[in-house]
């Protein structure tokens, strides 16, 4: 089968070269369009003012943050499963990206939360967990930095991603299951959008350009990490 | 069965006990995650007694007195309503008929005295004119209901 030719990581070392390339551009190209959207075409919000525009940032990072740590797991898993090194290596190569987007959906959050809620930080259950699934990223990265052997760092690194998986659908059903403070999702697959359509443009475009940034990010990272280890 | 289906297996059933211990310890934490309680449940006893806690809900429609720097308004959850006394600056959003989380203790007057006070906003974002038109359907239909009453 093609998709298999691509395992080997000698052979999917220059794949994942040209996709970084072209990924790294379309990113670029929509983040300045989504950018634009976000701070001259959509209208001011008639509750925030100018300060609801973080949406576009913190939304799209957070979603980020959850999604990455997902696909993380799951190379993990098949890593685990089938012993295949490459698997492992894109499980390593995506942690750093994920923890990055999670960190900024926290600190964008605490910049918004300030003047809106009037608070930085609160415990409830939505910004916990996400506080929580930085830890699991970081957590990850150093077990992972600890051991020396890479099969046995990336065994270990496996587990705790696998288990840390269950954090994932806590984060997005928090604001469902618990009152808290923060809002509920304006964005769902199971109802329409509760937002005006040129800012729900500008959140889609900058989640389509985080999307393509992982990609390059953690391409390319895959590509170091396949030079020191092959 | 492969070594590595096995593998495969082991991992799935692994994720799924994961997932069942995780649901029931989240079943059994259910209260004590709850950042808020709402007036109904207050009125319920179900507010810690003597400790400090949050109440949330909408500040009632025009309730709030200002005298200086000290606030009364009225937190309800269209049940029940409670009277709360707050000493400093407010949130920005912090608005009549909007959401509203307040810590602090229950005296025994029934009043909420709050040391800190959280504006809680909707997932709605809208426009200021749509806003507007928001509110002008919601009064003609609030009107059309009184007339036909």
């Amino acid at each position: 089968m093609r998709w298999f030719w691509f395992a080997s990581p000698q052979t999917f070392f220059p794949l994942a070269g040209s996709i970084a390339r072209w990924c790294a551009v379309g990113a670029a190209l929509l983040a300045a369009a989504g950018l634009y959207v976000g701070f001259f075409v959509a209208p001011t919000d008639a509750q925030q003012g100018e300060a609801y525009r973080i949406i576009f940032i913190h939304v799209a990072a957070a979603w980020m943050s959850m999604l990455l740590y997902v696909v993380m797991a799951f190379w993990a898993a098949i890593g685990l499963a089938f012993n295949t090194r490459l698997s492992a290596m894109m499980a390593s190569a995506l942690a750093p990206t994920g923890a990055l987007f999670t960190f900024i959906a926290l600190w964008t959050g605490a910049l918004w939360g300030r003047p809106t809620w009037g608070a930085y930080w609160v415990w409830d259950a939505r910004l916990t967990s996400e506080l929580i699934l930085l830890f699991l990223y970081l957590g990850f990265m150093a077990l992972q930095a600890a051991i020396d052997d890479p099969r046995r760092a990336d065994r270990a690194g496996a587990l705790l991603a696998i288990v840390g998986v269950v954090n994932v659908p806590i984060i997005y059903y928090s604001v469902q299951w618990w009152n808290t403070l923060h809002q509920g999702a304006s964005v769902s697959l199971t109802r329409a959008p509760s937002m005006a359509s040129t800012m729900l443009t500008g959140m889609l475009l900058m989640a389509l350009a985080f999307w393509l940034y992982s990609i390059a990010a953690s391409l390319a990272r895959v590509r170091c990490i396949i030079k020191e280890r092959e | 069965m492969k070594p590595r289906h096995k593998r495969l297996a082991v991992i799935a059933l692994g994720l799924a006990a994961l997932g069942v211990a995780a649901a029931l310890v989240l079943n059994a934490f259910e209260q004590n995650l709850v950042f808020f309680f709402t007036p109904s449940q207050v009125a319920a006893n179900e507010a810690p007694q003597g400790r400090t806690f949050r109440i949330g809900g909408m500040v009632q429609s025009g309730s709030v007195q200002r005298s200086g720097v000290e606030v009364r308004f009225l937190v309800t959850d269209t049940a029940k309503t409670i009277p709360v006394l707050y000493n400093g600056a407010l949130p920005d959003l912090f608005r009549e008929g909007k959401g509203v989380v307040a810590q602090g203790q229950l005296g025994p007057d029934g009043v909420f005295r709050a040391r800190e006070v959280l504006a809680k906003h909707d997932e709605n974002y809208m426009p200021p004119e749509a806003a507007e038109a928001v509110k002008r359907a919601q009064e003609t239909a609030d009107r059309m209901a009184k007339t036909l009453k």
